[in-house]
């Protein structure tokens, strides 16, 4: 009991703090603004793991944060080859395959009114599908091997990425067209040096959202079927065996995984796109 | 504008066309294989003769060997692709000549998955319009909370499923919930953003007018930021039910549940019932379109009659 009124205590003291330095005069800076969210998180962890040892809720059901740690700690090897399995074979390869794919097809769309008016609200429509599904026809076709993950990961990440180039590549305004006219541009030089730079934010919007596509895709593709290693496979097979700290080791794993891929393609992002008003400032 | 919208109707229809022309091309050199053997044991004369040749042979060269074949590639049982007209007959049959009560209905399997879906989807937008109220009009909430949603978005969270429903199912609870649980934090997240994105939309010139007003802050929440943030909120709740729909249907899977369109698509996948798959999945899509569609609907509607609409 001493250790729920504990968390308590410990909710009060983050949200305090936290309403200090929302209200002091720092609320602006760089500093606030991690440290904020920053609290916030250890506060929850904390008051998870008085919580869980203070009621006794079993550790099987929902393991403390420390147990996490440890699992985490103690399983590195394994976390690593499923991480490499899962990320760096299904989901990266799809991922490049996939962008690769639209960005060409969404060229030919763009040249083509005809493709555009036939193709665009096709992909429209494909795009708020639930795509994840033909995870088990990938499989039954690519084999259980990360070639059929990397499968559904290019059909995950193809609209989406062919719809967000294609709005791109129109941005530039007739204005700025008619001026690469006028300097006699041919269509590759006029795409090069105009079409495709304003494009530049859309695209990387594509690429930013595909990043969270390819991680549920290579995940939720080893339910259907995948040796004997790799995150989703890991997953179902530690909740089967009630061992779920593994799973909370690998949602960790994940989660670190999928904000660290998303970074990566922002910062790449911020560097080239370095021009547009959002990155400026 | 009339042959405008003529034009792209016409051009749709091309690339639905086309699309459906590969996809039985595809058929031909996908199931080349499977036919051959069978048509060896009902007697035919299949080149080469003897079935290990056959496997170091290309598809293609089979097909190019067999033509007489090709006709049964769309007619197989258990196809590695199935025809077009085989995922419509097994989707006509399966709904409409089922009873509703049917174990083998897909509309049986829908409601299932569909029932969650909502149940879900409803809890996560109310909570996630709720949460979204309070990072607007709170600082140290949009301090502390606002980052981590935005994190959330980021990471594959629909890992999270198979564990929610095994610990909900060891505490007792089973059937619709653990389900709509997952569809609720799915689609929680993206109506967050979107709505802090929408009360926050109506520009300083606005709120100004209503400070000269004297408009008290509820009065200046349902009367500027809560109408002025439709727009966002109609295009979150779309991603979310989209969202939530997969989350039921992988949340389907982990259990080996017997109901739902993921049942069926699991049940399918062990034991090479493609047939199935392909129509469960063509069912799911329908669902999703349909989903969609209405909540399109409903946009279009409310933001007419608030003068929204362009």
């Amino acid at each position: 009991m001493i250790l729920v009124l504990f968390a308590i205590v410990v909710w009060v003291l983050g949200w305090w703090l936290n309403s200090r330095l929302a209200s002091g005069p720092y609320a602006d800076t760089r500093l606030v603004r991690f440290l904020a969210p920053f609290i916030f998180g250890v506060t929850i962890i904390v008051i998870w793991e008085l919580l869980v040892r203070g009621l006794e809720v079993s550790l099987v059901i929902l393991p403390a944060p420390s147990v996490i740690a440890v699992r985490f700690a103690n399983s590195l090897p394994i976390l690593w080859e499923d991480f490499v399995q899962t990320i760096i074979k299904g989901a990266f390869s799809g991922y490049i395959i996939g962008c690769f794919a639209a960005f060409l097809m969404a060229i030919a769309v763009d040249r083509w009114d005809f493709l555009r008016l036939g193709l665009l609200p096709v992909g429209n429509f494909v795009a708020a599908l639930p795509i994840v599904g033909t995870a088990p026809i990938l499989v039954m076709w690519f084999g259980f091997d990360w070639h059929s993950k990397a499968a559904v990961v290019v059909v995950m990440v193809f609209f989406p990425m062919l719809v967000n180039t294609v709005a791109g590549l129109r941005e530039a305004t007739a204005m700025q067209r008619d001026l690469m006219e006028t300097y006699a541009a041919t269509y590759w030089q006029s795409f090069l040096k105009l079409r495709l730079p304003a494009a530049m934010p859309f695209i990387f919007n594509g690429l930013k959202i595909s990043t969270t596509l390819a991680l549920i895709g290579a995940i939720v593709a080893e339910f259907f079927g995948s040796p004997t290693l790799g995150m989703g496979f890991r997953i179902s097979t530690s909740v089967g065996q009630l061992s779920l700290d593994m799973v909370w080791a690998e949602i960790v794993v994940a989660a670190l995984a999928g904000t660290a891929f998303y970074g990566l393609v922002a910062m790449i992002e911020k560097a080239v796109t370095f021009w547009h008003p959002s990155q400026r400032g | 504008m009339m042959s405008d919208g003529f034009k792209a109707i016409w051009a749709v229809l091309t690339v639905l066309a086309v699309i459906v022309v590969l996809w039985y091309a595809a058929c031909i050199p996908m199931n080349i294989k499977g036919v051959l053997t069978e048509q060896e044991r009902a007697g035919a004369e299949v080149q080469p003769t003897s079935a290990k040749d056959r496997r170091d042979m290309s598809e293609f060269g089979l097909v190019l060997n067999n033509s007489f074949a090709i006709p049964a590639t769309w007619e197989q049982d258990r196809p590695r692709l199935p025809a077009p007209h085989q995922v419509a007959i097994e989707i006509w049959e399966t709904t409409v000549q089922k009873k509703i009560t049917s174990k083998r209905s897909l509309i049986y399997h829908g409601w299932v998955t569909l029932s969650a879906t909502m149940l879900g989807f409803v809890i996560g937008t109310g909570l996630g319009i709720l949460l979204a109220v309070g990072i607007v009009h709170s600082r140290v909430m949009d301090l502390s909370v606002m980052p981590w949603a935005i994190v959330s978005q980021t990471i594959p969270i629909i890992a999270l499923a198979p564990m929610i429903i095994v610990v909900l199912y060891s505490v007792g609870i089973q059937g619709i919930i653990p389900k709509a649980v997952i569809s609720a934090y799915l689609s929680f997240f993206p109506v967050v953003v979107g709505m802090v994105k929408g009360l926050r939309s109506p520009d300083a010139m606005q709120l100004d007018l209503l400070r000269t007003y004297s408009a008290s802050r509820s009065q200046g929440f349902w009367k500027l930021r809560l109408p002025a943030s439709m727009p966002y909120l109609f295009t979150s709740l779309k991603i979310g039910i989209a969202a939530s729909l997969v989350g039921a249907i992988v949340g389907e899977l982990p259990t080996g549940a017997v109901a739902g369109l993921g049942a069926r698509l699991l049940a399918g996948s062990y034991y090479g019932q493609t047939v199935q798959i392909w129509s469960a999945l063509f069912a799911a899509a329908i669902l999703a379109a349909c989903l969609v569609g209405l909540l399109g609907l409903v946009e279009r509607t409310v933001l007419k009659r608030m003068g929204m609409a362009q």
